[in-house]
């Protein structure tokens, strides 16, 4: 509902004065919104059918995963490079895209061959990490930099639509097919077709002039690091990632506080998501008018709160409720917006490679902290463990606050 | 631009159709919606009740209508015909005439039922549940109720996150832990905290007070015990799933992971909970099955068939002898 309203604007003043939302984006984001409903449908299915179809073990399947985050960091940097090097962000995105909707056609052709299949999987996250720098740094070029944050907005909830319809989507098939698995990797194979097609007929490439032929390296995209503003949105970024707790972990948490039953479990990250696509483009419209930083911040901020009520703050409807509104606020005050945030600090020449720089650094803290947080969960309890991760969020935001001034 | 949407439109149709065309395909393809196999033999004469002695129950797999319905045979004549009941199950067990019959519950969430049914397969309780349906079992007197499924609902955020979730039900008492992974674990004899813990594959003793187990954790399975009263479980041996003890209490047959092939990873072998010596069945195929025994010296399972269905086998409890095909088009095999 956002969407339509944002595209028209609340009020025609307002309308007028930041202009419309780019055109460029609203197709990025129609993109994103099929090829989303495309990986969701695999991601909510393809545990069951590694184990029940095919006779993995649930162990297997844990090592299997973690795997590919590693090459997906990896190829984010160096694809977001290339595109940098021949400023061809819509071909080197349109590639991930394309490899990822092969990769679903894969998984029905693998048929339980253990090598191919991780082969197919390995392809489809490779293709995840390819397109997400240029995707972002085409929807960065295409706005107007005083409402980058509303664009991103636009964009991430689109994208949240998708992922929302994904799961429900795939579960539906399977009601109807039973063990029906293939139809649902056909199926997500024609949504991720859709998305390749959208891409390649609506998004519009924004091609600078070429870079001198070193100008554009993975040293220079290193380099970048030396630009004080990017290091430090950078750094705090990373530490921020460190500290805060996997999504799986809060919803995890609220189903042992409250006892929630089995059968209702499955709907808590739909709550998330369900604010974070309502607020995405109300938030990246205040991050633009009082500060993408602050806004940033403020949703860590929020995430401390979901915190302080999941150890106790809070009981019944009530942590319910604003745990997971204070969670989709979280994502709707930080995802889009630290790409807002990031974008008028990178040069236009190595837009791509920085983005994927920040996404990298963000992905792997964010990896590292999970692990931690398992850790101490195992070593320490639950309590003890998510005390802990409150402690370090609430002094890394109050860090970020008082020393982090990132200046636009 | 007009040119454009209008291929836009072209390709959205193109791809709807072969997405519906798929899956309607897929749809007609349900073993439910195919002529019945003429080579199954059905009597027709009689139903199915849990009380009568010398029958194998078990879940018909024969395409046809009767596809999912539970069903018996003559133990003594199992390749003969068979009755069908009414009653469509994912999974059946069946101790002392009480059945517990696990079944998924129609809608777009992966949803399941478990319930209890009386030796006339009438229902006397249910119990709903999340996730898709994997074992069940009944203790020996039939009064304690177990079940696992398969949960992937966690998965709208986060990749990867995967779980079971195990159930018992204390009938008498309407006791339900609707998810037994809370239970303090002792692995090896140390006070076990972790998020990744998770149960599978319940057996009881015969006096109810204790039961086994399948855990994971840290990359691990254990067989595990617990004792019911006091709420607590701990670790006997690694890499033992799926257990089911025999009538006397003194053995228990587990599948164990014995290959990295995922197409064949499991052997179904017999633990001597005495001298705690396991043996290897003469089973040499891979077993994905919590095993029934029919008899102190007999077990029973499930295997998938070239058609796409599953048969019923039975193999000597000692590793000796040879496999036997005992029902073709069956799973879930279970005697009293």
């Amino acid at each position: 509902m956002y969407i339509a309203s944002a595209r028209s604007g609340p009020s025609e003043v307002d309308g007028k004065r930041q202009g419309r939302v780019a055109g460029n984006v609203l197709a990025l984001g129609a993109v994103s919104l099929v090829t989303d409903i495309s990986s969701e449908m695999v991601t909510a299915v393809l545990p069951l059918y590694l184990v029940l179809g095919l006779g993995f073990s649930p162990l297997q399947f844990g090592v299997l995963d973690g795997l590919y985050s590693g090459v997906t960091a990896l190829v984010r940097v160096f694809g977001g490079n290339l595109a940098d090097r021949g400023q061809r962000r819509k071909l080197v995105a349109g590639v991930g895209y394309g490899i990822s909707a092969a990769a679903k056609l894969g998984l029905v052709a693998a048929a339980g061959s253990a090598t191919a299949l991780g082969l197919v999987l390995a392809a489809d996250r490779t293709g995840k990490g390819l397109r997400t720098a240029p995707r972002d740094a085409l929807i960065s070029l295409s706005s107007n930099p005083d409402t980058l944050g509303r664009a991103f907005g636009v964009h991430r909830a689109m994208d949240t639509v998708g992922a929302f319809l994904g799961p429900l989507a795939a579960f539906l098939l399977l009601w109807m097919v039973a063990g029906g698995y293939d139809t649902v990797f056909f199926v997500s194979s024609c949504f991720a077709v859709l998305g390749v097609v959208l891409l390649g007929l609506f998004v519009t490439d924004q091609r600078g002039p070429m870079p001198p032929s070193k100008a554009v390296s993975l040293r220079s995209a290193f380099g970048l690091l030396r630009d004080k503003g990017f290091r430090r949105i950078c750094g705090w970024a990373v530490l921020l990632g460190l500290v805060t707790v996997g999504d799986a972990f809060v919803y995890l948490l609220l189903q042992r506080r409250l006892d929630i039953a089995p059968e209702y479990f499955a709907i808590l990250p739909l709550g998330t998501a369900g604010v974070y696509l309502l607020l995405a483009v109300p938030m990246g419209r205040l991050a633009d008018r009082f500060g993408r930083w602050r806004v940033f911040l403020a949703g860590h901020a929020s995430l401390l709160v979901a915190y302080v009520l999941l150890v106790g703050a809070a009981d019944g409807v009530l942590l319910l409720v604003t745990s997971l509104a204070a969670h989709g606020i979280f994502y709707a005050c930080t995802d889009g917006v630290l790409m807002a945030a990031a974008g008028p600090l990178l040069p236009a020449e190595l837009k791509t490679s920085g983005m994927a720089l920040l996404q990298t650094g963000q992905a792997l803290a964010k990896l590292f902290s999970s692990v931690l947080f398992g850790a101490a969960w195992t070593l320490w309890g639950m309590g003890t463990a998510v005390t802990l991760a409150l402690v370090a969020l609430a002094a890394a935001t109050l860090a970020a606050g008082l020393f982090g001034r990132i200046s636009r | 631009m007009t040119k454009k949407v209008l291929l836009a439109l072209l390709t959205t149709l193109v791809l709807a159709g072969a997405a519906i065309t798929h899956t309607v395909r897929a749809m007609a393809e349900r073993p439910d919606r195919q002529q019945a196999d003429a080579s199954v033999l059905v009597d027709r004469s009689g139903g199915v009740r849990l009380d009568e002695p010398g029958r194998l129950v078990f879940r018909n797999t024969a395409p046809g209508p009767d596809h999912g319905k539970v069903a018996s045979v003559s133990l003594a004549d199992p390749a003969g015909p068979r009755r069908i009941s009414g009653l469509s199950c994912d999974r059946f067990y069946l101790s002392a005439g009480t059945g517990l019959c696990l079944a998924t519950a129609p809608g777009p969430l992966p949803s399941a039922v478990a319930v209890f049914v009386d030796k006339e397969l009438r229902e006397v309780k249910r119990v709903e549940l999340a996730g898709i349906p994997n074992r069940a079992k009944l203790s020996p007197d039939g009064k304690m109720g177990a079940w696992t499924t398969f949960v992937t609902g966690d998965s709208y955020s986060q990749s990867g996150t995967f779980s079971t979730r195990t159930g018992i039900m204390d009938r008498d008492q309407d006791q339900l832990y609707s998810n037994i992974e809370g239970i303090p674990l002792l692995v090896a004899g140390e006070r076990h905290h972790a998020e990744d813990v998770n149960y599978w594959g319940v057996t009881f003793t015969r006096d109810n007070k204790r039961f086994y187990a399948t855990v994971a954790t840290g990359g691990r399975t254990h067989l595990v015990v617990a004792d019911y009263d006091a709420w607590e479980a701990k670790t006997v041996r690694e890499n033992a799933e799926c257990p089911s003890l025999s009538p006397d209490g003194t053995r228990l047959a587990f599948k164990k992971r014995v290959s990295t092939d995922n197409a064949r990873p499991w052997r179904e072998h017999v633990l001597d909970l005495a001298t705690m010596t396991e043996t290897p069945l003469a089973e040499t195929r891979s077993v994905d099955d919590q095993a029934v025994w029919l008899d102190p010296r007999t077990l029973a399972y499930s295997l998938p068939n070239e058609r796409g269905g599953s048969d019923v086998w039975a193999v000597p409890a000692d590793g000796s002898g040879a496999p036997r095909l005992l029902v073709a088009s069956g799973s879930s095999p279970a005697s009293d």
